[in-house]
């Protein structure tokens, strides 16, 4: 399995893997929101979390039709499913590499785009906490979805309507977290919030994806 | 290894296609499974693959046992052929891909990505990927699909040796491979139409 993981963080990097589009897609998001909003410093900073929270979650959507696409137009979904491998075990390994491919760079690069907001000083650190602990739930929720559409032509859309609404609760406790933080109050119950639903998608979710998966290999 | 089907059938999109299928494939043997297009042979083939379950009937071996080369190869474009066949051997529990990629004479196009290779050699690297499955019953669909003479005289080599060494091997191919082999006429269990009353549209 962990050939898996370095075989599809190796596609991502190579020419056409899409490493970095989500990252730039996120930057262009967080820089197009001041020219939308105004320069209002006290606005902006208001709203940072939420912007940062909503850019992130967008430009993960953004790869996730990739997660078993790709692999089921050459083939190598058939052979994943006949491989001795559990295929609970690939979809988990796939939904790794897509974190470590968007979710973590975008962990890594919020705090900076955070200046762009004017982000108050005391939310930088909770805003990469909250990310960090709330990217593999939406790896993870996004995986299942590409499961869910991966036989069909131009899943993209479909998928998309399919996990937004999935990505609500991440997104409501990761900029409360922020929020919290930025205000000074307690921060652990949206980050506790946000690391059960991580450990629930990780532990669910790779079954129902798989579930999903053979049936639509049939 | 041996493999027996027994009163088996399956379905392609909720309709059944084949039924009463009944044969038995022994260690060493090889078996052509013929019949007009769309008579279900690869539907056939990924039933007996594990990627479908049946309708009724049994197989004898384990789908561990079984390995599958569809039309599809299963390659990355942007993976050289060593990348490629690598990979496959690791998801396998194998090491060595030496003897695959000598089988298939691919040491020459070895540090090659996928997507530069002709369709012809993309075929050849799908093949060798069998060799390093290390599993004794080839499930292969059209398998001589854009090779030429050589590749053609070459993989049937290839098959002919994995049944010296107790291997079997299903194919579905219309033409002559050039080794002793069994003849499956799959038009003999084509399913009679007949109602499906427990018939799952959502999953169809």
């Amino acid at each position: 399995m962990i050939a898996l993981l370095q075989r599809d963080l190796k596609l991502a990097i190579r020419a056409g893997g899409g490493f970095g589009l989500g990252l730039a897609f996120f930057l262009i998001v967080v820089v197009l929101v001041p020219f939308g909003v105004g320069s209002d410093s006290g606005l902006l900073a208001a709203i940072a979390p939420g912007i940062l929270w909503v850019g992130a979650l967008l430009a993960c959507l953004l790869s996730l039709d990739r997660i078993f696409a790709l692999d089921h137009e050459d083939g190598s979904l058939d052979l994943l499913a006949t491989a001795p491998i559990p295929l609970e075990g690939a979809v988990a390994m796939k939904a790794a590499a897509h974190w470590v491919t968007t979710g973590l760079p975008l962990t890594l690069a919020a705090p900076g785009l955070g200046l762009l907001l004017n982000l108050p000083a005391s939310g930088y650190g909770w805003l990469a906490a909250s990310l960090a602990l709330g990217t593999p739930a939406l790896s993870m929720i996004g995986s299942f979805g590409a499961a869910l559409t991966v036989g069909l032509k131009r899943g993209g859309l479909l998928l998309s309507l399919l996990v937004l609404p999935l990505y609500v609760p991440t997104l409501i406790f990761g900029a409360e977290a922020v929020a919290r933080g930025i205000d000074g109050r307690d921060t652990g119950t949206p980050l506790l919030m946000l690391a059960a639903i991580t450990l629930a998608a990780t532990a669910l979710l790779p079954f129902a994806a798989a579930a999903a998966i053979r049936i639509n290999l049939r | 290894m041996e493999l027996v089907v027994t009163d088996l059938a399956c379905a392609r999109g909720g309709v059944p296609v084949l039924e009463g299928v009944d044969f038995t494939l022994v260690a060493g043997q090889a078996l052509m499974l013929r019949g007009p297009n769309g008579i279900g042979k690869t539907t056939l083939l990924r039933t007996l693959a594990g990627l479908q379950p049946p309708l009724a009937g049994s197989v004898s071996a384990p789908t561990e046992s079984i390995a599958y080369a569809a039309h599809a190869d299963g390659l990355k474009a942007t993976l050289t052929v060593t990348e490629n066949l690598t990979f496959w051997a690791r998801i396998f529990g194998q090491t060595d891909i030496a003897p695959a990629i000598e089988a298939f004479d691919l040491a020459d196009l070895a540090g090659r990505p996928a997507q530069n290779l002709s369709a012809g050699q993309k075929r050849r690297l799908g093949l060798a990927r069998l060799l390093v499955t290390g599993r004794p019953i080839w499930m292969l669909d059209e398998p001589t699909v854009s090779l030429d003479a050589a590749s053609v005289a070459q993989f049937g080599r290839a098959v002919a040796r994995h049944l010296d060494r107790g291997g079997a091997a299903l194919i579905a191919t219309h033409i002559d491979l050039g080794f002793e082999a069994g003849v499956l006429d799959v038009s003999a269990f084509r399913a009679r139409p007949r109602r499906i009353d427990s018939f799952d549209e959502a999953f169809a």
